[in-house]
């Protein structure tokens, strides 16, 4: 089994994000692999581990992202592409997908793996675009995945709860963090990460136009969102019952 | 006048709450019309007229029910390539956003998400570092492709045309790719969480299952409450998924948010943040939570919350009598 699993480079979830111009700094901040694609990355090495087969990782970011494709190689992963250009800051869901799904188009593969939603970017609409432009039957958003000959099997999460929907490899399937929880590799790991194989790729090398790669929305203002400003804050000294109730009856809500 | 369609979600025919709300935005940016598909879908098409819909394209045919996403896309793909709207309008559902970028990708159309205002069909305000920023953004495609936030709007009546007009589109067994095999509706207990006027909302701080029980009880002692989670009490199994609230969660926009142990985590903010007012309990006086909260209690949730619960008990009995 070939199984392709996209990989994000993410400034650290847990921190606050920091702004470049209108752009979200990547460079020069703490940064990791998203840790949704680092449960993508599980998930492929626990299907190599069943059924035997091959994992590559591809990644399109800054030259800082080979970090983020190192710890998805020390999970297990075989090796990595990384597509690197300065001509892709800026690229919105549908750019990053034309150049992931060419990137991907020149591997074999059985399965693609990627993120639900990235921890930064969070449009949610990669899987879905990559599928239609890899031309592939899509799942997403995956809390259970198996596969079974040439049936993938998921349930995925809905609006009213979840289901279960099948189709036949290849395919792609978007995971979220409910699939599993990521192995935390070892030191050994890790040193042997650093000497698998990892390509790096540009635009060109891809063979992708101008305009395939002209981003048709821009940010015009960044500004704070209204904020909310602190209101009352009091120990409990016995009232809070009480102060909690009287809020309750000015809103007419008991 | 722009024309604005709606991408109408609906279940058997009962139209989800948020294509009320895109209807409302869109009469206001232009001619809403609006685009229902599946089993039931006619039914559909007059509550949606009720919300603005001049028009309402409809397809009733199953294969929408029975195979994911690609059937839509396509269908939505010929229709806007016939009529040619200014902007098509998803809400930010899962199936929603399966048809959205599946579209975006076979017109080669830029996607907008995390939409949270829409001022014109080229100006459209989203959301980033869980909703503390506004990024207004310039869409230069059209149509101009939409998700929306679920309560970005309120929804109001206001009567459209409701001209219906059926459609039947041939989907090609090629785009009969995702069967849906088994679908499970969770047993979410008490009012729907996104359209609730309270919602109590619990995390880790609560310290157990049945700590966080409590909340049920206390729901039931309010007008139109639903409970609510972070997703450190959904991953405790304290609660289910669909009641997770925040950036990867629901949205929520109730008259007021309780918030029980919570620290206040920006994802999780970024799906409570436009509550009408936030009352906030925790042990910990600087926890981030006190900064959005109209009243915050610093004391234990585990002995407040059985005491509130005490006190409804006793004015709902003294109610009773009286
Ligand atoms: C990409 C990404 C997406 C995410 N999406 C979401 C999301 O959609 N929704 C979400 O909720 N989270 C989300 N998270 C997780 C989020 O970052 C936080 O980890 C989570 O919200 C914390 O939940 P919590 O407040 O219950 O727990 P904690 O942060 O552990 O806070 C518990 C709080 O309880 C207080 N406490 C302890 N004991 C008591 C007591 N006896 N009485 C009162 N208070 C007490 C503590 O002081 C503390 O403030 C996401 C994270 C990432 C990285
Ligand atoms: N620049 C990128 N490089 C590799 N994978 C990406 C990139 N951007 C998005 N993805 C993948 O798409 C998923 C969803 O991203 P998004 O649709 O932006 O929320 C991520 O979890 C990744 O798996």
């Amino acid at each position: 089994m070939r199984i392709v699993v996209t990989a994000k480079y993410v400034p650290d979830p847990d921190l606050p994000g920091e702004l470049d111009g209108f752009r979200l700094r990547r460079e020069g901040v703490p940064g990791l692999l998203d840790p949704i694609d680092q449960c993508g990355v599980e998930l492929a090495v626990q299907l190599k581990e069943t059924l035997g087969g091959q994992v590559t990782l591809v990644s399109m970011g800054p030259a800082v992202a080979e970090a983020g494709l190192r710890l998805g190689l020390a999970i297990g992963a075989d090796e990595a592409v990384l597509v690197t250009d300065p001509a892709l800051a800026g690229s919105d869901a549908l750019v990053t997908a034309r150049v992931l799904a060419a990137a991907i188009g020149r591997l074999s593969f059985d399965l693609v793996i990627c993120g639900a939603q990235s921890s930064d970017g969070s449009t949610g609409t990669l899987g879905a675009m990559l599928a239609a432009l890899l031309g592939l039957p899509g799942i997403g958003p995956a809390k259970q995945v198996e596969v079974g000959g040439p049936l993938v099997r998921v349930r995925r999460q809905t609006a009213a709860g979840s289901e279960v929907v099948e189709c036949v490899l290849p395919a792609l399937v978007a995971v979220t963090s409910d699939i599993n929880v990521p192995r935390f590799p070892s030191f050994k790991a890790r040193v042997a990460a650093r000497s698998k194989p990892l390509t790096r790729l540009t635009a060109a090398d891809l063979g992708l136009s101008p305009d395939a790669l002209r981003v048709k929305q821009a940010v015009v203002a960044i500004n704070p969102a209204e904020e909310r400003t602190a209101g009352e804050i009091v120990a409990d000294d016995g009232t809070a019952v009480a102060r909690i109730l009287r809020v309750l009856e000015e809103l007419k809500v008991v | 006048m722009p024309k604005v369609w709606v991408f109408a979600e609906h279940r058997k025919g009962r139209p989800d709450a948020t294509a009320f709300e895109l209807l409302t935005r869109a009469r206001q940016l232009g001619q809403a019309e609006a685009v229902a598909f599946g089993a039931g879908a006619s039914k559909a098409a007059g509550p949606l007229a009720e919300y603005g819909a001049d028009t309402v394209y409809i397809d009733d045919n199953p294969v929408y029910d029975e195979w994911v996403g690609d059937p839509a896309a396509e269908a939505l793909r010929r229709l806007v390539a016939e009529h040619q709207p200014d902007a098509v309008l998803f809400a930010t559902l899962p199936d929603s956003r399966e048809v959205a970028g599946r579209l975006a990708a076979r017109l080669g159309l830029t996607l907008i998400s995390n939409a949270v205002d829409i001022r014109s069909v080229d100006a459209v305000r989203t959301t980033m570092f869980g909703g503390s920023l506004y990024v207004d953004c310039r869409v230069d495609d059209r149509p101009a492709l939409i998700l929306v936030r679920p309560n970005s709007f309120s929804a109001e009546p206001a009567p459209g045309q409701g001209r219906v007009v059926p459609v039947r589109v041939e989907v090609p067994v090629e785009l009969r790719l995702v069967r849906r095999v088994e679908v499970c509706e969770d047993t979410a207990r008490g009012p729907d969480l996104a359209g609730a006027a309270v919602v109590v909302a619990g995390g880790r701080g609560l310290g157990s299952r049945e700590n966080f029980e409590l909340l049920y009880e206390l729901a039931a002692l309010l007008e139109n409450a639903a409970v609510g989670a972070t997703r450190a009490a959904v991953e405790a199994g304290w609660a289910p998924p669909a009641a997770q609230v925040g950036l990867t969660g629901v949205t929520v926009r109730p008259r007021v948010y309780l918030a029980f142990g919570i620290s206040g985590a920006s994802q999780h903010v970024a799906g409570m943040r436009r509550s009408q007012t936030i009352i906030a309990v925790n042990i910990d006086p600087g926890a981030p939570v006190f900064k959005i909260a109209d009243l915050g209690i610093v004391g234990d949730a585990r002995k407040i919350l059985p005491r509130l619960i005490e006190e409804l008990r006793v004015r709902r009995a003294g109610r009773q009598e009286a």
